[in-house]
């Protein structure tokens, strides 16, 4: 598989069945997205939110751009960008895990920090006061641009259907909302009879303490109406699912694929018997190595130690 | 009797309490009598028409109201109702 450059690397990801970790009667089966060209599927959104700049002229040789991210979509950026000559700016809350940091770096990223008690909703703020600060940089805004979705909507969902055109349903992670509402929206423009159901993560009291209800916000790329369900998983069974996908699959994944397997394992069992169902694994397990996820011992005395940082 | 989990930010309104247990056999009167007993609950949680507050979610047993039947959603005597205020992605 040959690519001209790194942003023509991304996607054409291995979906990979779980006949260990499978519901009897089901199969699920993951959309590994760590093999993506830095190691998870935001090189999809990253090469998208820079081709969609530059084709609307948003985006001039040379110009600074700007982005709130917790880590992937920023280390995906940071590489494209790199080769393209646009210096990158990333905001993230300050917990997020040491690896992160380091590849920003290494990509020639500056990194600017947000509280980790506000989350992404903080680095969110920080990076809307810059861009508004600043008119020369340009702020690609993943939780609000539309090529978001669409890099899912026109590469995600269409490698699914030729992979396995009999899915019944499919399950993402809740960040931004792109997977869930671009993929979502192409499958069920494909089979409308396809489930689709969101793995919404459940934070700590360290996110959810400060937060005013007032303050809340709900990503624009989101569209809650492609959803069939919304579930929510605690760090100890995203976790443990997690483990279990290493020890029983051989599959070394971020924690946020558990969560999403938790939901896939909860929701066969609505579908026909025989059906099957794909969960996407946004990254592999190597940038949280240092969290202590992985360490050997007890799974909940680990869940709750690194609560705080797990989903950061 | 189903178990109600309170964000931090609506705990002054149950003494600290993260967990209050409150009788009911639908998240509306889950709510009623939780509302009842702590009665500043209410005015946070519901706007004027009684309808949950938009930037809360509410989940039954880990499943977003929305998605099932709204405040009308059934809860089990052993179910949990969680309260939770919507936060932007960790993944991104």
């Amino acid at each position: 598989m040959r690519a001209g450059d790194i942003a023509q690397a991304v996607g054409n990801t291995p979906l990979v069945a779980l006949p260990n970790l499978s519901p009897e009667g089901y199969t699920v089966h993951l959309k590994l997205e760590g093999h993506n060209p830095t190691g998870s599927v935001k090189d999809r959104v990253a090469a998208y939110l820079i081709r969609e700049a530059e084709r609307h002229g948003l985006l001039q040789p040379g110009q600074r751009v700007l982005e709130p991210t917790s880590g992937n979509t920023g280390i995906g950026l940071a590489a494209i960008c790199k080769v393209k000559g646009y210096p990158l700016t990333c905001v993230m809350p300050e917990n997020t895990s040491e690896e992160r940091r380091q590849l920003l770096t290494m990509f020639g990223a500056e990194i600017v920090f947000s509280p980790a008690t506000e989350g992404s909703n903080g680095s969110v703020r920080v990076a809307r006061e810059m861009a508004a600060a600043d008119p020369d940089v340009h702020m690609p805004f993943q939780y609000g641009n539309a090529a978001n979705a669409l890099a899912h909507y026109e590469t995600t969902a269409p490698e699914i259907i030729a992979d396995l055109p009999e899915v019944a349903a499919f399950v993402a992670g809740l960040g931004t909302g792109g997977t869930v509402t671009g993929a979502g929206k192409r499958l069920k423009a494909w089979n409308p009879a396809i489930k689709v159901f969101a793995a919404e993560p459940e934070y700590g009291d360290l996110v959810y303490g400060l937060r005013n209800l007032d303050e809340g916000y709900v990503p624009e790329v989101l569209d809650q109406g492609v959803l069939d369900s919304r579930i929510k998983v605690n760090s100890l069974k995203a976790l443990t699912a997690t483990r279990e996908l290493a020890e029983r699959e051989g599959i070394f994944a971020g924690v946020s694929t558990g969560a999403s397997l938790v939901v896939a394992q909860r929701i066969c069992r609505r579908l026909p018997e025989g059906s099957h169902v794909v969960a996407l694994s946004p990254d592999g397990g190597w940038k949280y190595l240092s969290t202590g996820a992985y360490a050997p011992g007890d799974v909940k005395e680990i869940a709750s130690a690194i609560s705080g940082t797990l989903w950061a | 009797m189903p178990t109600v989990r309170i964000p931090t930010v609506l705990r002054k309104h149950t003494a600290g309490e993260a967990k209050v247990a409150a009788p009911g056999s639908t998240v509306r009167e889950v709510f009623d009598a939780l509302i009842a007993t702590h009665p500043g609950l209410g005015e946070d949680l519901l706007e004027d028409d009684g309808a949950v507050r938009g930037f809360i979610n509410v989940y039954v047993d880990d499943e977003d109201i929305r998605y099932v039947s709204g405040i009308d959603t059934p809860v089990e005597d052993d179910g949990e109702i969680a309260i939770m205020p919507a936060v932007a992605g960790g993944a991104g």
